[in-house]
Protein backbone atom coordinates (compact mmCIF):
# COMPACT_ATOMS: atom_id res chain seq x y z
CA UNK A 1 0.00 0.00 0.00
CA UNK A 2 2.95 2.43 0.62
CA UNK A 3 3.83 2.88 -2.73
CA UNK A 4 0.52 4.72 -3.55
CA UNK A 5 -0.77 5.93 -0.42
CA UNK A 6 1.17 9.42 -0.40
CA UNK A 7 0.07 12.09 2.07
CA UNK A 8 -1.24 15.96 2.87
CA UNK A 9 0.99 17.99 0.06
CA UNK A 10 2.45 14.94 -2.02
CA UNK A 11 -1.06 14.17 -4.10
CA UNK A 12 -2.29 15.25 -7.17
CA UNK A 13 -5.24 13.57 -6.74
CA UNK A 14 -7.29 12.76 -3.38
CA UNK A 15 -10.48 11.53 -2.53
CA UNK A 16 -11.37 11.75 0.80
CA UNK A 17 -14.29 9.76 1.95
CA UNK A 18 -15.83 10.61 -1.63
CA UNK A 19 -19.07 8.93 -1.73
CA UNK A 20 -21.23 9.54 -5.13
CA UNK A 21 -24.92 8.82 -5.98
CA UNK A 22 -27.06 9.37 -9.01
CA UNK A 23 -31.11 9.11 -9.21
CA UNK A 24 -31.26 11.81 -6.34
CA UNK A 25 -29.43 8.88 -4.03
CA UNK A 26 -31.32 6.21 -4.95
CA UNK A 27 -28.64 4.61 -6.93
CA UNK A 28 -25.20 5.06 -5.11
CA UNK A 29 -21.75 4.32 -7.35
CA UNK A 30 -19.41 4.95 -5.23
CA UNK A 31 -18.85 4.00 -1.24
CA UNK A 32 -16.29 6.73 1.31
CA UNK A 33 -13.61 6.15 -1.49
CA UNK A 34 -10.50 7.06 0.14
CA UNK A 35 -7.37 7.48 -2.79
CA UNK A 36 -4.54 9.05 -3.57
CA UNK A 37 -2.80 9.73 -6.68
CA UNK A 38 1.09 11.33 -6.93
CA UNK A 39 1.62 13.95 -9.31
CA UNK A 40 3.76 11.91 -12.03
CA UNK A 41 2.45 9.07 -11.84
CA UNK A 42 0.03 6.30 -13.55
CA UNK A 43 -3.00 4.82 -11.93
CA UNK A 44 -4.71 1.88 -13.44
CA UNK A 45 -8.46 1.40 -12.19
CA UNK A 46 -9.91 -1.72 -13.07
CA UNK A 47 -13.23 -3.37 -11.99
CA UNK A 48 -16.35 -5.08 -13.49
CA UNK A 49 -18.87 -3.25 -15.05
CA UNK A 50 -21.10 -0.95 -12.34
CA UNK A 51 -18.03 -0.90 -10.24
CA UNK A 52 -17.76 3.12 -10.03
CA UNK A 53 -14.78 3.46 -12.26
CA UNK A 54 -16.29 5.63 -14.95
CA UNK A 55 -18.18 7.27 -12.19
CA UNK A 56 -14.92 8.56 -10.04
CA UNK A 57 -13.29 9.39 -13.73
CA UNK A 58 -16.69 11.61 -14.82
CA UNK A 59 -16.00 13.31 -10.95
CA UNK A 60 -13.11 14.36 -11.35
CA UNK A 61 -13.55 16.70 -14.18
CA UNK A 62 -16.86 17.55 -13.38
CA UNK A 63 -18.62 15.61 -16.38
CA UNK A 64 -21.39 13.90 -14.30
CA UNK A 65 -22.63 17.73 -13.53
CA UNK A 66 -24.63 17.45 -17.13
CA UNK A 67 -26.95 14.18 -14.78
CA UNK A 68 -29.07 15.40 -13.01
CA UNK A 69 -29.94 14.07 -9.67
CA UNK A 70 -26.41 13.33 -8.99
CA UNK A 71 -25.05 14.04 -5.42
CA UNK A 72 -21.45 14.01 -3.93
CA UNK A 73 -20.46 13.42 0.19
CA UNK A 74 -16.98 13.96 1.38
CA UNK A 75 -14.26 15.12 -0.65
CA UNK A 76 -12.71 15.02 -4.00
CA UNK A 77 -9.23 16.75 -4.15
CA UNK A 78 -6.97 18.06 -7.05
CA UNK A 79 -3.56 19.93 -5.57
CA UNK A 80 -5.64 19.74 -2.29
CA UNK A 81 -8.51 22.18 -3.60
CA UNK A 82 -12.14 20.42 -3.83
CA UNK A 83 -13.01 20.17 -7.24
CA UNK A 84 -16.41 20.63 -6.26
CA UNK A 85 -15.60 23.92 -4.57
CA UNK A 86 -17.89 27.22 -4.81
CA UNK A 87 -14.59 29.21 -6.46
CA UNK A 88 -13.91 26.34 -9.42
CA UNK A 89 -14.45 27.17 -12.61
CA UNK A 90 -15.49 24.08 -14.20
CA UNK A 91 -14.18 24.41 -18.07
CA UNK A 92 -11.07 25.90 -16.52
CA UNK A 93 -10.97 22.56 -14.33
CA UNK A 94 -11.29 20.41 -17.54
CA UNK A 95 -8.30 21.77 -19.21
CA UNK A 96 -6.34 20.84 -16.22
CA UNK A 97 -8.06 17.43 -16.13
CA UNK A 98 -8.14 16.11 -19.48
CA UNK A 99 -10.60 13.13 -20.77
CA UNK A 100 -9.99 10.73 -23.21
CA UNK A 101 -13.49 8.52 -24.37
CA UNK A 102 -13.78 4.74 -25.49
CA UNK A 103 -15.69 6.54 -28.37
CA UNK A 104 -12.86 8.59 -30.17
CA UNK A 105 -15.01 11.69 -31.25
CA UNK A 106 -13.02 13.61 -33.64
CA UNK A 107 -14.37 17.29 -34.51
CA UNK A 108 -16.14 17.25 -38.09
CA UNK A 109 -12.93 19.45 -39.10
CA UNK A 110 -8.89 18.83 -40.26
CA UNK A 111 -6.64 17.07 -38.08
CA UNK A 112 -4.77 20.32 -37.31
CA UNK A 113 -7.59 22.07 -36.35
CA UNK A 114 -8.97 19.09 -33.70
CA UNK A 115 -5.40 19.87 -32.44
CA UNK A 116 -5.24 23.55 -32.23
CA UNK A 117 -8.83 23.85 -30.97
CA UNK A 118 -7.78 23.56 -27.24
CA UNK A 119 -5.05 26.04 -27.87
CA UNK A 120 -7.56 28.55 -29.53
CA UNK A 121 -9.90 28.11 -27.08
CA UNK A 122 -7.08 29.44 -24.42
CA UNK A 123 -6.64 32.80 -26.90
CA UNK A 124 -3.35 31.75 -28.58
CA UNK A 125 -3.45 32.94 -32.04
CA UNK A 126 0.02 32.91 -33.62
CA UNK A 127 -0.06 30.78 -36.50
CA UNK A 128 3.81 29.98 -35.35
CA UNK A 129 3.33 29.28 -31.42
CA UNK A 130 -0.10 26.77 -32.69
CA UNK A 131 1.78 24.65 -35.03
CA UNK A 132 4.57 24.40 -32.72
CA UNK A 133 1.77 23.12 -30.14
CA UNK A 134 0.05 21.14 -32.75
CA UNK A 135 2.65 19.39 -33.65
CA UNK A 136 4.54 19.06 -29.75
CA UNK A 137 1.06 17.45 -29.34
CA UNK A 138 0.83 14.83 -31.72
CA UNK A 139 4.29 13.36 -31.52
CA UNK A 140 4.10 12.79 -28.23
CA UNK A 141 0.55 11.07 -28.80
CA UNK A 142 2.57 9.12 -31.43
CA UNK A 143 0.84 10.09 -34.04
CA UNK A 144 2.94 13.01 -35.99
CA UNK A 145 4.62 10.52 -38.35
CA UNK A 146 1.35 9.00 -39.55
CA UNK A 147 -0.78 12.22 -40.53
CA UNK A 148 2.25 14.66 -41.18
CA UNK A 149 1.22 14.88 -44.79
CA UNK A 150 -2.25 15.44 -44.47
CA UNK A 151 -2.68 18.05 -41.42
CA UNK A 152 -5.21 19.75 -43.23
CA UNK A 153 -7.70 16.45 -44.20
CA UNK A 154 -10.56 15.71 -42.38
CA UNK A 155 -9.41 13.97 -39.25
CA UNK A 156 -13.05 11.68 -39.34
CA UNK A 157 -11.23 9.30 -42.31
CA UNK A 158 -8.46 8.68 -39.88
CA UNK A 159 -8.92 5.13 -38.61
CA UNK A 160 -9.82 4.29 -35.24
CA UNK A 161 -6.76 3.63 -33.67
CA UNK A 162 -5.33 6.89 -35.42
CA UNK A 163 -8.22 8.76 -34.13
CA UNK A 164 -7.85 7.42 -30.44
CA UNK A 165 -4.93 8.97 -30.36
CA UNK A 166 -5.46 11.74 -32.32
CA UNK A 167 -7.99 12.13 -29.11
CA UNK A 168 -5.10 11.98 -27.34
CA UNK A 169 -3.13 14.94 -28.81
CA UNK A 170 -6.00 17.08 -28.47
CA UNK A 171 -6.37 16.68 -25.03
CA UNK A 172 -2.13 17.02 -24.67
CA UNK A 173 -2.71 20.18 -26.38
CA UNK A 174 -4.52 21.67 -23.42
CA UNK A 175 -1.44 21.23 -21.76
CA UNK A 176 -3.83 19.22 -18.68
CA UNK A 177 -2.09 18.43 -15.50
CA UNK A 178 -4.02 14.98 -15.39
CA UNK A 179 -5.38 13.27 -18.31
CA UNK A 180 -8.16 10.52 -17.42
CA UNK A 181 -8.76 7.76 -20.08
CA UNK A 182 -11.67 6.03 -20.15
CA UNK A 183 -11.74 2.38 -21.65
CA UNK A 184 -9.19 4.17 -24.43
CA UNK A 185 -8.56 0.68 -26.08
CA UNK A 186 -12.37 -0.93 -25.78
CA UNK A 187 -13.15 -0.44 -29.74
CA UNK A 188 -9.61 -0.42 -30.76
CA UNK A 189 -7.60 -3.95 -32.48
CA UNK A 190 -5.19 -5.63 -30.25
CA UNK A 191 -2.53 -3.92 -32.27
CA UNK A 192 -3.55 -0.04 -31.40
CA UNK A 193 -4.10 -0.88 -28.18
CA UNK A 194 0.27 -1.66 -27.68
CA UNK A 195 0.55 1.35 -29.00
CA UNK A 196 -1.72 3.30 -27.06
CA UNK A 197 -0.14 1.11 -23.93
CA UNK A 198 2.98 2.18 -25.22
CA UNK A 199 2.17 5.87 -25.81
CA UNK A 200 1.07 6.15 -22.02
CA UNK A 201 4.03 4.35 -20.63
CA UNK A 202 6.06 7.47 -22.13
CA UNK A 203 3.65 10.13 -21.18
CA UNK A 204 3.45 8.49 -17.31
CA UNK A 205 6.26 11.09 -16.10
CA UNK A 206 5.25 14.39 -17.22
CA UNK A 207 1.56 13.75 -16.37
CA UNK A 208 -0.72 12.17 -13.69
CA UNK A 209 -2.72 9.92 -15.64
CA UNK A 210 -5.91 7.57 -14.96
CA UNK A 211 -6.60 4.97 -17.23
CA UNK A 212 -10.05 3.05 -16.56
CA UNK A 213 -10.56 -0.93 -18.05
CA UNK A 214 -12.33 -3.55 -17.24
CA UNK A 215 -9.98 -5.45 -18.81
CA UNK A 216 -7.14 -6.77 -15.97
CA UNK A 217 -5.02 -7.67 -18.78
CA UNK A 218 -3.88 -4.23 -19.82
CA UNK A 219 -3.54 -3.08 -16.23
CA UNK A 220 -1.04 -5.79 -16.34
CA UNK A 221 0.64 -4.88 -19.16
CA UNK A 222 0.64 -1.41 -18.37
CA UNK A 223 2.24 -2.28 -14.89
CA UNK A 224 1.63 0.89 -13.29
CA UNK A 225 0.20 0.94 -9.97
CA UNK A 226 -3.34 -0.61 -10.03
CA UNK A 227 -6.69 0.12 -8.06
CA UNK A 228 -9.48 -2.59 -8.08
CA UNK A 229 -12.84 -0.89 -7.86
CA UNK A 230 -15.87 -3.27 -7.06
CA UNK A 231 -19.34 -2.59 -6.43
CA UNK A 232 -18.66 1.18 -5.52
CA UNK A 233 -15.51 0.66 -3.06
CA UNK A 234 -12.07 0.18 -3.55
CA UNK A 235 -11.10 -2.96 -2.44
CA UNK A 236 -7.65 -2.98 -2.79
CA UNK A 237 -4.37 -0.70 -4.48
CA UNK A 238 -1.20 -1.40 -5.39
CA UNK A 239 1.78 -1.95 -7.66
CA UNK A 240 0.59 -4.02 -10.66
CA UNK A 241 3.37 -6.70 -9.26
CA UNK A 242 1.99 -7.04 -6.02
CA UNK A 243 -1.82 -6.92 -7.11
CA UNK A 244 -1.37 -9.52 -9.61
CA UNK A 245 0.91 -11.97 -7.90
CA UNK A 246 -0.34 -11.75 -4.57
CA UNK A 247 -4.22 -10.26 -4.14
CA UNK A 248 -4.99 -9.23 -0.84
CA UNK A 249 -8.14 -9.67 -1.59
CA UNK A 250 -10.62 -12.75 -2.30
CA UNK A 251 -12.44 -10.62 -4.56
CA UNK A 252 -9.25 -8.90 -6.75
CA UNK A 253 -7.96 -12.88 -7.31
CA UNK A 254 -11.06 -13.87 -8.28
CA UNK A 255 -11.21 -10.96 -10.94
CA UNK A 256 -7.66 -11.07 -11.87
CA UNK A 257 -8.72 -14.70 -12.55
CA UNK A 258 -11.23 -14.33 -14.77
CA UNK A 259 -14.14 -15.63 -12.23
CA UNK A 260 -16.50 -13.06 -12.90
CA UNK A 261 -16.74 -9.26 -14.74
CA UNK B 1 -50.54 -24.26 -38.72
CA UNK B 2 -48.20 -24.11 -41.92
CA UNK B 3 -51.43 -22.87 -44.26
CA UNK B 4 -51.88 -19.87 -41.59
CA UNK B 5 -48.61 -18.21 -41.86
CA UNK B 6 -48.91 -18.40 -45.05
CA UNK B 7 -52.39 -16.41 -45.33
CA UNK B 8 -51.00 -14.29 -42.95
CA UNK B 9 -48.23 -13.36 -45.09
CA UNK B 10 -50.16 -12.69 -48.35
CA UNK B 11 -52.69 -10.72 -46.21
CA UNK B 12 -50.15 -8.32 -45.07
CA UNK B 13 -48.25 -7.92 -48.17
CA UNK B 14 -51.56 -6.94 -50.08
CA UNK B 15 -52.83 -4.57 -46.88
CA UNK B 16 -48.87 -3.29 -47.32
CA UNK B 17 -49.87 -2.65 -51.38
CA UNK B 18 -53.19 -1.10 -50.82
CA UNK B 19 -51.28 1.75 -49.72
CA UNK B 20 -48.87 2.03 -53.07
CA UNK B 21 -52.48 1.21 -55.10
CA UNK B 22 -54.23 4.11 -53.59
CA UNK B 23 -51.38 6.61 -54.69
CA UNK B 24 -50.73 5.12 -57.95
CA UNK B 25 -54.73 5.42 -58.68
CA UNK B 26 -54.82 9.33 -57.43
CA UNK B 27 -51.42 9.56 -59.75
CA UNK B 28 -53.41 8.19 -62.31
CA UNK B 29 -56.89 10.16 -61.86
CA UNK B 30 -55.16 13.51 -61.85
CA UNK B 31 -53.09 13.19 -64.62
CA UNK B 32 -56.06 11.72 -66.33
CA UNK B 33 -58.48 14.75 -65.45
CA UNK B 34 -55.43 16.75 -66.28
CA UNK B 35 -53.66 15.85 -69.03
CA UNK B 36 -56.88 17.09 -71.62
CA UNK B 37 -56.12 20.22 -70.64
CA UNK B 38 -52.38 20.79 -71.33
CA UNK B 39 -53.26 19.38 -74.91
CA UNK B 40 -55.41 22.10 -75.27
CA UNK B 41 -54.20 25.12 -73.58
CA UNK B 42 -50.27 24.01 -74.55
CA UNK B 43 -47.76 22.76 -71.85
CA UNK B 44 -45.88 25.64 -72.06
CA UNK B 45 -48.93 27.81 -72.51
CA UNK B 46 -50.32 26.75 -68.97
CA UNK B 47 -46.95 26.63 -66.85
CA UNK B 48 -45.91 30.14 -68.26
CA UNK B 49 -49.02 32.31 -68.69
CA UNK B 50 -49.48 34.70 -66.53
CA UNK B 51 -53.52 35.77 -66.93
CA UNK B 52 -56.15 32.80 -65.13
CA UNK B 53 -59.09 33.85 -66.64
CA UNK B 54 -61.42 30.73 -67.31
CA UNK B 55 -63.91 32.75 -68.69
CA UNK B 56 -61.88 34.12 -71.44
CA UNK B 57 -59.81 31.11 -71.58
CA UNK B 58 -57.14 32.04 -70.25
CA UNK B 59 -55.63 29.62 -68.12
CA UNK B 60 -51.80 30.28 -67.18
CA UNK B 61 -51.17 29.62 -63.57
CA UNK B 62 -47.47 30.93 -63.20
CA UNK B 63 -49.02 33.66 -60.74
CA UNK B 64 -49.81 30.39 -58.59
CA UNK B 65 -46.58 28.70 -59.40
CA UNK B 66 -44.76 32.49 -58.28
CA UNK B 67 -47.79 32.64 -55.18
CA UNK B 68 -46.69 28.50 -54.10
CA UNK B 69 -42.60 28.80 -54.01
CA UNK B 70 -43.08 32.68 -52.66
CA UNK B 71 -45.74 31.79 -49.72
CA UNK B 72 -43.54 28.61 -49.18
CA UNK B 73 -40.09 30.44 -48.88
CA UNK B 74 -41.22 32.43 -46.40
CA UNK B 75 -42.57 29.88 -44.28
CA UNK B 76 -39.30 28.81 -43.92
CA UNK B 77 -37.58 31.92 -42.80
CA UNK B 78 -40.06 32.07 -40.38
CA UNK B 79 -40.19 28.27 -39.29
CA UNK B 80 -37.15 26.94 -39.92
CA UNK B 81 -35.10 29.36 -37.55
CA UNK B 82 -37.55 29.02 -34.70
CA UNK B 83 -38.00 25.53 -35.06
CA UNK B 84 -34.12 25.01 -34.70
CA UNK B 85 -33.80 27.36 -32.41
CA UNK B 86 -36.46 25.46 -30.32
CA UNK B 87 -35.24 22.13 -30.77
CA UNK B 88 -31.63 23.19 -29.41
CA UNK B 89 -33.47 24.46 -26.51
CA UNK B 90 -34.89 21.43 -25.77
CA UNK B 91 -32.83 19.28 -26.40
CA UNK B 92 -29.25 20.62 -25.37
CA UNK B 93 -30.41 23.26 -22.79
CA UNK B 94 -33.55 22.67 -20.99
CA UNK B 95 -33.67 20.43 -18.01
CA UNK B 96 -35.57 16.74 -18.57
CA UNK B 97 -38.22 18.23 -16.61
CA UNK B 98 -38.89 21.50 -19.15
CA UNK B 99 -39.04 19.22 -22.17
CA UNK B 100 -41.20 16.98 -20.68
CA UNK B 101 -43.76 19.45 -20.65
CA UNK B 102 -42.47 21.80 -23.96
CA UNK B 103 -42.41 19.15 -26.06
CA UNK B 104 -45.58 17.48 -25.57
CA UNK B 105 -47.30 21.12 -26.20
CA UNK B 106 -45.35 22.13 -29.54
CA UNK B 107 -46.53 18.78 -30.42
CA UNK B 108 -50.40 19.45 -29.68
CA UNK B 109 -50.10 22.41 -32.20
CA UNK B 110 -49.77 19.90 -35.08
CA UNK B 111 -53.24 19.14 -33.47
CA UNK B 112 -54.74 22.44 -33.90
CA UNK B 113 -56.86 22.28 -37.61
CA UNK B 114 -55.97 24.24 -40.01
CA UNK B 115 -59.01 26.41 -40.63
CA UNK B 116 -58.16 27.60 -37.18
CA UNK B 117 -54.92 28.97 -37.48
CA UNK B 118 -56.14 30.87 -40.74
CA UNK B 119 -58.91 31.96 -38.80
CA UNK B 120 -56.57 33.79 -35.89
CA UNK B 121 -54.36 34.73 -38.77
CA UNK B 122 -57.45 36.55 -40.44
CA UNK B 123 -58.77 37.97 -37.24
CA UNK B 124 -55.14 39.22 -35.95
CA UNK B 125 -52.57 39.39 -38.15
CA UNK B 126 -54.55 40.63 -41.69
CA UNK B 127 -55.39 44.05 -39.82
CA UNK B 128 -52.11 44.50 -38.10
CA UNK B 129 -50.47 44.04 -41.00
CA UNK B 130 -53.24 46.16 -42.67
CA UNK B 131 -51.96 49.09 -40.05
CA UNK B 132 -48.68 48.63 -39.55
CA UNK B 133 -47.50 47.73 -43.07
CA UNK B 134 -50.29 48.76 -45.31
CA UNK B 135 -51.79 47.02 -48.16
CA UNK B 136 -55.00 45.34 -48.17
CA UNK B 137 -53.82 43.03 -45.36
CA UNK B 138 -54.09 39.76 -46.99
CA UNK B 139 -50.66 39.22 -48.43
CA UNK B 140 -47.56 36.82 -48.87
CA UNK B 141 -46.35 37.90 -45.13
CA UNK B 142 -49.66 37.19 -43.35
CA UNK B 143 -49.81 33.97 -45.30
CA UNK B 144 -45.60 33.15 -44.52
CA UNK B 145 -46.13 33.88 -40.65
CA UNK B 146 -49.45 31.69 -40.20
CA UNK B 147 -47.66 28.58 -42.22
CA UNK B 148 -44.64 29.48 -40.57
CA UNK B 149 -46.20 28.58 -37.19
CA UNK B 150 -47.67 25.40 -38.57
CA UNK B 151 -44.60 23.88 -39.24
CA UNK B 152 -43.10 24.72 -35.89
CA UNK B 153 -44.20 20.85 -34.71
CA UNK B 154 -42.70 19.43 -37.58
CA UNK B 155 -39.54 21.43 -37.66
CA UNK B 156 -39.37 20.55 -33.58
CA UNK B 157 -39.71 17.23 -33.40
CA UNK B 158 -37.81 15.89 -35.96
CA UNK B 159 -34.94 18.12 -35.64
CA UNK B 160 -35.23 17.43 -31.58
CA UNK B 161 -34.91 13.61 -32.67
CA UNK B 162 -31.98 14.23 -34.43
CA UNK B 163 -30.47 15.86 -32.46
CA UNK B 164 -31.02 13.27 -29.40
CA UNK B 165 -29.77 10.72 -31.85
CA UNK B 166 -25.87 12.27 -31.62
CA UNK B 167 -23.97 9.97 -29.21
CA UNK B 168 -23.43 12.36 -25.97
CA UNK B 169 -19.80 11.04 -26.06
CA UNK B 170 -19.49 14.05 -29.08
CA UNK B 171 -21.01 16.80 -26.37
CA UNK B 172 -18.85 15.72 -23.82
CA UNK B 173 -15.97 14.93 -25.61
CA UNK B 174 -16.06 18.87 -26.38
CA UNK B 175 -16.72 19.88 -22.57
CA UNK B 176 -13.89 17.70 -21.50
CA UNK B 177 -12.09 20.22 -23.71
CA UNK B 178 -13.08 22.75 -21.64
CA UNK B 179 -15.98 24.21 -24.04
CA UNK B 180 -19.08 25.95 -23.14
CA UNK B 181 -22.52 24.17 -24.07
CA UNK B 182 -22.96 25.90 -26.95
CA UNK B 183 -19.30 25.42 -28.81
CA UNK B 184 -19.91 21.73 -27.98
CA UNK B 185 -23.32 22.17 -29.83
CA UNK B 186 -22.15 24.62 -32.90
CA UNK B 187 -19.17 22.39 -33.35
CA UNK B 188 -19.96 18.75 -32.83
CA UNK B 189 -23.62 18.22 -32.68
CA UNK B 190 -25.23 20.34 -35.40
CA UNK B 191 -22.72 19.17 -38.02
CA UNK B 192 -23.58 15.60 -36.34
CA UNK B 193 -27.54 16.01 -36.96
CA UNK B 194 -27.26 18.06 -40.03
CA UNK B 195 -29.00 15.13 -42.02
CA UNK B 196 -31.51 15.09 -39.57
CA UNK B 197 -32.25 18.52 -39.59
CA UNK B 198 -32.09 18.65 -43.57
CA UNK B 199 -34.78 15.95 -42.95
CA UNK B 200 -37.15 18.08 -40.64
CA UNK B 201 -36.80 21.05 -43.32
CA UNK B 202 -38.16 19.00 -46.23
CA UNK B 203 -41.05 17.47 -44.01
CA UNK B 204 -41.67 21.23 -43.10
CA UNK B 205 -41.57 22.78 -46.76
CA UNK B 206 -43.41 19.30 -47.83
CA UNK B 207 -46.33 20.80 -45.02
CA UNK B 208 -45.74 24.54 -46.43
CA UNK B 209 -46.48 23.97 -49.98
CA UNK B 210 -49.33 21.80 -49.68
CA UNK B 211 -51.06 23.92 -46.48
CA UNK B 212 -54.98 25.02 -48.55
CA UNK B 213 -57.20 25.98 -46.05
CA UNK B 214 -55.36 28.40 -43.85
CA UNK B 215 -53.79 29.65 -46.57
CA UNK B 216 -56.80 30.69 -48.87
CA UNK B 217 -58.02 32.81 -45.67
CA UNK B 218 -55.38 35.22 -45.24
CA UNK B 219 -53.52 35.38 -48.68
CA UNK B 220 -55.79 37.74 -50.80
CA UNK B 221 -55.89 34.90 -53.44
CA UNK B 222 -55.97 37.42 -56.37
CA UNK B 223 -54.31 36.03 -59.58
CA UNK B 224 -51.53 38.13 -60.20
CA UNK B 225 -47.71 37.67 -59.30
CA UNK B 226 -46.68 39.36 -55.82
CA UNK B 227 -44.28 41.81 -56.15
CA UNK B 228 -44.15 42.92 -52.39
CA UNK B 229 -44.81 40.70 -49.03
CA UNK B 230 -47.88 42.69 -49.16
CA UNK B 231 -49.57 41.70 -52.04
CA UNK B 232 -52.18 39.53 -52.08
CA UNK B 233 -50.90 35.74 -53.38
CA UNK B 234 -53.06 32.80 -54.60
CA UNK B 235 -51.10 29.29 -54.24
CA UNK B 236 -51.58 26.32 -56.34
CA UNK B 237 -53.21 24.53 -53.50
CA UNK B 238 -55.80 27.72 -53.45
CA UNK B 239 -56.49 28.03 -56.43
CA UNK B 240 -57.60 24.06 -56.86
CA UNK B 241 -59.57 24.55 -53.72
CA UNK B 242 -61.45 28.18 -54.66
CA UNK B 243 -62.47 26.98 -58.02
CA UNK B 244 -63.08 23.00 -57.94
CA UNK B 245 -66.97 23.79 -56.93
CA UNK B 246 -67.92 25.29 -59.81
CA UNK B 247 -65.40 24.53 -62.48
CA UNK B 248 -66.63 22.80 -65.55
CA UNK B 249 -65.00 21.67 -68.77
CA UNK B 250 -61.87 22.90 -69.71
CA UNK B 251 -61.57 25.10 -66.71
CA UNK B 252 -62.07 21.97 -64.72
CA UNK B 253 -59.61 20.34 -66.40
CA UNK B 254 -57.30 23.16 -65.79
CA UNK B 255 -57.92 22.47 -62.32
CA UNK B 256 -56.54 18.88 -62.24
CA UNK B 257 -53.62 20.14 -64.34
CA UNK B 258 -52.46 22.70 -61.55
CA UNK B 259 -52.63 19.58 -59.40
CA UNK B 260 -50.50 17.30 -62.15
CA UNK B 261 -47.99 20.88 -61.76
CA UNK B 262 -47.83 21.03 -58.17
CA UNK B 263 -47.62 16.85 -57.86
CA UNK B 264 -44.52 17.09 -60.02
CA UNK B 265 -43.17 20.02 -58.32
CA UNK B 266 -43.66 18.42 -54.92
CA UNK B 267 -41.56 15.38 -56.22
CA UNK B 268 -38.90 17.04 -57.64
CA UNK B 269 -38.58 19.25 -54.18
CA UNK B 270 -38.67 15.77 -52.26
CA UNK B 271 -36.30 14.09 -54.73
CA UNK B 272 -33.78 16.86 -54.63
CA UNK B 273 -33.76 17.03 -50.74
CA UNK B 274 -33.26 13.25 -50.33
CA UNK B 275 -30.39 13.05 -52.00
CA UNK B 276 -28.94 16.28 -50.62
CA UNK B 277 -30.01 14.43 -47.47
CA UNK B 278 -27.98 10.66 -48.76
CA UNK B 279 -25.11 12.87 -49.95
CA UNK B 280 -24.72 14.82 -46.16
CA UNK B 281 -25.30 11.21 -44.59
CA UNK B 282 -23.10 9.22 -46.71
Amino acid sequence: MSATAPTGSECKVQAINFSFSYAYGETKALHSLNLAIRPGSLLTIMGPTGSGKTTFLRALNRLNDRVAGTGHTGQLLLDGKDVYGQEVDVAELRRRVGMVFALPTPLPLSIYENVAYGPRKKGIRSRAKLDTIVEKALKTAVIFEEVKDRLHSSAQRLSGGQQQRLALARVLAVDPEVILLDEPTSGLDPLSTLRIEETLRQLRSDFTIVLVTHDPLQAARIKSDVAFFYLGELVEIGPATEIFTRPQDRRTEDYITGKFG
Amino acid sequence: MRNKEKLVEILLTLIGLSSVTVLGLIILFIFKEGLPAFAQVGLWQFVTGTRWSPGKNLLGILPMIAGSFVVTAGALVVGLPLGLGCAIYLSEFATAKTAAILKPTIELLAGIPSVVFGFIGLTLMVPFIRNFFGGPGFSVLASALVLGIMILPTMVSVSYDALRAVPPVYREGMLALGSTDWQAVKMVVLPAARPGILAAAILAMGRAIGETMAVIMVAGNSTIIPTSFLDPVRTLTSNIALEMGYATGLHRQALFATGVVLFVIISILNLTARVVVRGKTR
